[in-house]
């Protein structure tokens, strides 16, 4: 049971995607199976996403920007106090210590893959409207059946 | 076929849940994706080497520009793809579809106020990009998006006397070729193809890092413009069936 818990956003993908996969199997209707396969993308990138968090919220992890606002106002309070200065510097005057930042990577790999799959979705689509044309249907089956007419 | 195809998913399904034990748990900071040397090093030297806050722009457009330009490329790619599958298909004769209707008050009024509030927004975002989520794709969708609104609000005809086919063409030409650009110069400055760093010698930024941090952004900027062009152009061939008259 715990590790069903911990494992549980690899369920929901696995779900997502079975539902894609299957839609583009089964669904006669064309403008259908293009919704699969974006049911089916979306689930790569959620699961891509989900690898990048290397911990919970409650130990401070945050989305892949460095943030400067703890530090900005460190060293305000700096300025305004002249105690402050004697101070030992930092060691890292760029980030503060407790933030843990998730990994840019997947982000940006996924980034890719929504743009790219904009891109297929819509030279998809402008398939689909010249088989319209062409066949005067959307649906797989009467396709089959007038190309077959067209053949014989 | 249902069955079948029922069948063969839950084979998928049940070879995926055992193959699930094999991956890290959630939020597993020991993972080799968390642990990895790249993390450490995206994480940790970022900010000195190129002073962007925003780490994924910075991975996106330095980093990894190599992969973003032809990103860049691949839907400038699909852009001219579904120009090319549309340009000949002549529009159906649809008889049941109603005459246009009057054009509406309320709709155009509130379009035109929101319009460049959404345009302006969008080159925030652009802009923004160094320090908050953002960057060159999101942008560009919006700005893409501002069109596509418009188009709607009024007709495509009165939507491509702003944005023709023509223009919108250039400038996707012209945003890959920004991209490009700022790697063929890097290389002409004695850099590698898309480092940033050589073009500190062209005045780009007080130093290196600068120059990197300046260069993304006119990268950004490249990336913008396509991703613009592209949305709209997907859309206006789409909904008028490649002829760009009438629309939906």
């Amino acid at each position: 049971m715990e590790t069903l818990l911990e494992s549980f956003n690899y369920w929901v993908y696995v779900v997502l995607m079975m539902i894609g996969l299957f839609a583009m199997i089964t669904k006669n209707n064309m403008v259908k199976k293009l919704i699969g396969m974006s049911i089916f993308q979306t689930a790569i990138i959620l699961f891509f996403v989900s690898l990048s968090v290397p911990g919970s919220i409650e130990q401070g992890v945050t989305i892949p920007i460095v943030d400067h606002s703890t530090h900005h106002d460190s060293h305000s309070e700096t300025t305004g106090d002249l105690h402050a200065h004697e101070e030992p510097p930092k060691d890292e005057p760029h980030k503060s210590p407790e933030y843990i930042y998730a990994n840019p990577l997947p982000h940006v790999l996924m980034l890719t893959a929504i743009v790219v799959g904009v891109a297929t979705l819509g030279v998809a689509l402008a398939i689909a409207q010249v088989v319209f044309k062409n066949y005067g249907s959307l649906e797989e089956n009467e396709i089959l059946k007038r190309i077959s007419k067209i053949d014989g | 076929m249902r069955t079948i195809a029922f069948i063969a998913v839950t084979i998928t399904a049940i070879l995926l849940f055992r193959g699930m034990s094999d991956l890290p748990a959630y939020g597993d900071p020991d993972a080799p994706v968390n642990a990895g040397p790249l993390r450490t090093h995206y994480v940790n030297e970022i900010e000195t080497e190129t002073n962007v806050p925003n780490l994924v722009t910075a991975v996106l457009a330095d980093y990894r520009a190599y992969d973003t330009m032809f990103e860049t490329v691949v839907i400038f790619t699909a852009g001219i793809a579904i120009i090319a599958i549309l340009k000949g298909l002549t529009p159906l004769n649809r008889p049941g579809r109603p005459k246009s209707e009057p054009d509406d008050l309320i709709i155009q009024t509130t379009c035109r106020l929101l319009i460049p509030v959404i345009q302006i927004y969008a080159l925030y975002v652009l802009i923004h990009g160094h320090h908050s989520p953002g960057g060159g794709f999101q942008g560009g969708v919006i700005m893409g998006a501002s069109f596509i609104l418009y188009a709607l609000a009024y007709n495509l005809p009165s939507a491509l006397e702003r944005f023709s086919r023509k223009s919108f063409l250039i400038c996707a030409t012209v945003g890959v070729s920004i991209f490009a650009g700022f790697g063929v110069v890097a290389m002409l400055l004695k850099g590698e193809f898309l480092d940033y760093s050589a073009l500190h010698q062209l005045g780009l930024g007080k130093t290196e890092i600068y120059a990197r941090y300046h260069s993304m952004l006119g990268v950004e900027v490249g990336v913008f413009m396509t991703c613009t062009a592209i949305m709209f152009a997907i859309y206006s061939y789409l909904s008028t069936r490649g002829a760009l008259k009438e629309g939906l």
